[in-house]
């Protein structure tokens, strides 16, 4: 299958190995992997902020970068629920009808990676290796808007050499929220602070997730606390084999000189 | 709801021709006015978070309760095979009510007063607090026992009674808690969950008459002296006033659902009954009701039934209040009704789940929230009270994480509401912010792909601030200093992925 990435603002600016484990991974499965060049944001953070008119031509330039994709992926549940909810909606409301429509079409083909691995792929053992005692945290957006359920665990658990931990209270929010982070810190930082209890009880050294957006959240806190535990997107962790662990993976802890 | 905006305000996007546009800015329906009632608070969310924040009492006590309540409403509603229809028939009754308010509502006035009842019409919390101080003071009474009621703290009844020379007793014990301790309430349900069982002692010690000075933080003692002191004020009560869970229009049946029988005292022991009531709360038919209480204890006690349901209509002659009072509130509330996506808010049952689910609530409290309506519900409902632009930062208050809405018993789809009122928020504004215009920026900047590069590229300059480090330094200019306070941002990469990838793709 033709599969066309889509990174992520966040991703391809702050994490780009993110997007970059999604592409090998596909193409390990036998796909090929087109990146639209256009590509650039999906909307979502506008849109939460209270700029809803203003997200429109975000999403008109989504709905232009991938006109035409058999498939839509991105390594973010997040964005993709946006793209499901939100954006048809916020074009609808300033009256860009056939700009929702295309937008709506659109979203019918767009995946979270999980979802479609598990569902249109129908694989769950995607042949990776991965050494590690890894805790998985399912990120709100994921869980509640998208449905993702079990899926990324039955990928993780097909991971060999994995050592999966359950995490104490993990459907608790890690209070990263998109704006709420900067515009409520301390709120966001006391839930942060439970979230990483929680992650560090379980004694894991990495600390996985389906949306870059909470891990570089929990990772922050995680390397602000010097703590030896790291965050790792689930996409790194299935593009890892015996022979390939991805290359670009922080393997340290972030400690200042 | 179409509207014709008569509105000349300047507008910063212009929208397309014949886009719909929301109801509250511009039908320009009254709110809930200012200076009466506890819907607007003192301080921003966020100011009044950072103090809730470091109470450590405070997070403990919450942390108990919400985590206890949880797994009890978890439960029990795990129990019901078809919790998931009954809560679409809850949210499709509440939208077809809402559709016919003002009919449903005056076949209520009609049953009502055709059996023996008095209905008064309180366009907002002023006018309800003189009905209702005129109401007791023809009755000569100086004191009234009440029921827990959200819409009598609402509008701020016990102040305008004072006020009144009128002495207004709370009997629900949380509730009792409160009054004694001079706090506010903090839970819609439980408006004393912020209080452990020793403080919950300390305060009937010090405010009691004559409570038992051995007396233990056990809480069946604590009830106890609870009990009795409540107990000679139930005997002598003439007036009582209450709110209402329900109201059935073609019966004009009130019902109040309780835990501890001391509502049922109220109900039925005074002469004289007034009850205060939100117009949302009309449910059509007797019937309804068999959906409504099945929905309700599972989600706000976590039992299967509650212990006290009390229903009346009108008087009965020589059988308990031989007057009865109905005094039906707006206060903002047809102002919400013309949001077609906030409306949704007066759907709530008041079940308090959404609360207790809430991680934002559970680490802040509900006094942070300024009103008396505090977490998920507190913050779609108390701005569109007032008006979103006496309670701005609300709507900013949750990380959007979905909780509330799996829990709600009739699925009011709170995470949209928010951000629609952040929507309405931003729109409101006639002035450009300064994050208006960095907004603005970001977003010329995404819908062009050569600008979102060059960005893409300058952003990518920020590594040279990390000087070869992984993350960049926790000392940066605001707004990012609210990030790096607590949190470490990773140093950016030299190359964005889709660069990267093009260049390498590029034949
Ligand atoms: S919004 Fe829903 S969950 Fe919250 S109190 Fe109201 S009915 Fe209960």
């Amino acid at each position: 299958m033709r599969v066309a990435l889509f990174a992520t603002c966040l991703v391809d600016t702050v994490v780009p190995q993110v997007a970059r484990a999604t592409a090998v991974l596909l193409e390990r499965l036998g796909h090929e992997v087109v990146v639209p060049p256009t590509q650039a944001c999906c909307g979502q953070m506008h849109v939460n902020t209270g700029y809803r008119r203003e997200a429109v031509p975000i999403v008109a330039n989504h709905v232009r970068a991938f006109a035409g994709a058999e498939a839509v992926v991105a390594p973010s549940g997040s964005c993709v629920a946006s793209i499901h909810h939100q954006q048809a909606m916020v074009a609808r409301r300033a009256g860009e009808h056939a700009l929702a429509d295309e937008a709506q079409a659109l979203a019918g083909r767009t995946y979270e990676l999980s979802q479609f691995l598990v569902d249109v792929l129908g694989v769950t053992d995607v042949g990776a290796y991965y050494p590690h005692r890894v805790t998985y945290h399912p990120t709100c957006h994921s869980l509640r808007l998208l449905r993702v359920g079990d899926r990324p665990l039955a990928l993780l658990r097909a991971v060999r050499g994995l050592d999966l931990v359950e995490l104490p209270g993990a459907e608790s929010c890690c209070g990263f929220g998109g704006t709420f982070a900067v515009k409520n810190a301390d709120t966001s930082t006391a839930m942060l602070t439970d979230k990483m209890a929680n992650v560090l009880s379980t004694g894991a050294e990495v600390c996985t997730a389906g949306d870059s957006s909470c891990l570089v959240h929990i990772g922050g806190g995680l390397s602000r606390l010097r703590s030896g535990t790291r965050t790792v997107h689930l996409a790194e962790i299935l593009a890892s084999t015996e022979d390939d662990v991805s290359p670009t993976q922080t393997t340290r802890p972030a400690v200042r000189a | 709801m179409t509207t014709t905006p008569q509105d000349s305000r300047a507008e910063p996007t212009p929208l397309a021709p014949g886009a719909p546009r929301s109801g509250t800015t511009f039908l320009g329906l009254p709110t809930a006015p200012r200076g009466v009632g506890h819907l607007r608070g003192t301080q921003s969310f966020p100011d009044a978070a950072r103090t809730a924040l470091r109470d450590g009492q405070l997070r403990a006590n919450l942390g108990r309760a919400t985590t206890t309540i949880r797994g009890k409403r978890a439960a029990v509603v795990a129990e019901v095979p078809h919790w998931e229809q009954l809560r679409q028939a809850g949210k499709a009754l509440k939208a077809a009510t809402m559709a016919r308010l003002d009919e449903h509502l005056e076949e209520l006035e009609r049953q009502v007063t055709a059996r023996g009842g008095t209905v008064h019409w309180a366009r907002d919390a002023t006018e309800a607090n003189r009905i209702v101080t005129g109401l007791v003071q023809a009755t000569g009474s100086r004191e009234v026992v009440k029921v827990k009621s959200m819409a009598t703290q609402e509008i701020g009844l016990n102040e305008a009674l004072e006020a009144a020379g009128i002495e207004a007793i709370e009997t629900d014990l949380a509730e009792l808690i409160v009054q004694l301790g001079e706090d506010s309430p903090s839970h819609i349900l439980v408006p004393a969950i912020h209080k452990n069982r020793s403080e919950i002692r300390e305060i009937f010690r010090r405010t009691i008459p004559g409570v038992d000075p051995g007396l233990t933080d056990d809480p069946r003692r604590l009830a106890m002296a609870a009990r009795t002191h409540l107990r000679e004020r139930f005997l002598r009560a003439r007036v009582a006033v209450s709110g209402a869970n329900f109201a059935v229009a073609e019966t004009g049946t009130l019902s109040v659902v309780e835990s501890e029988g001391n509502g049922r005292m109220c109900l039925t022991l005074p002469q004289t009954l007034i009850t205060v009531m939100g117009i949302e709360k009309v449910v059509p038919r007797w019937e309804d009701l068999g959906v409504f209480l099945q929905l309700l204890p599972r989600s706000s006690t976590g039992e299967r039934m509650n212990p006290y349901t009390s229903t009346w209509a009108g008087v009965t002659p020589g059988d308990g209040p031989q007057e009865f009072h109905l005094v039906l509130l707006d206060n903002g509330r047809t102002a919400v009704l013309a949001d077609e996506v906030g409306r949704e808010a007066l759907h709530c049952i008041r079940c308090s789940a959404c609360l207790n689910v809430c991680p934002v609530y559970e680490r802040t409290g509900g006094h942070a929230y300024g009103s008396v309506y505090p977490g998920p519900i507190g913050a779609v409902l108390s701005p569109q009270l007032t008006g979103v632009e006496d309670n701005a930062s609300l709507p900013y208050a949750s990380s959007l994480c979905g909780a509330c809405y799996d829990v709600c018993p009739v699925a009011i789809d709170i995470p949209s509401i928010l951000v629609h009122l952040r929507g309405e928020h931003v729109e409101a504004q006639t002035r450009p912010t300064a994050e208006a215009v960095a907004f603005r920026g970001l977003a010329r900047v995404m819908s062009n792909p050569r600008l979102w590069h060059l960005a893409q590229r300058a952003a990518g300059l920020g590594r040279f601030l990390a000087r070869g480090k992984p993350t960049l330094p926790a000392a940066l200019p605001p707004p990012a200093s609210a990030w790096t306070r607590s949190r470490d941002l990773p140093t950016p990469p030299r190359k964005s992925f889709v660069q990267q990838w093009t260049e390498e793709h590029r034949q």
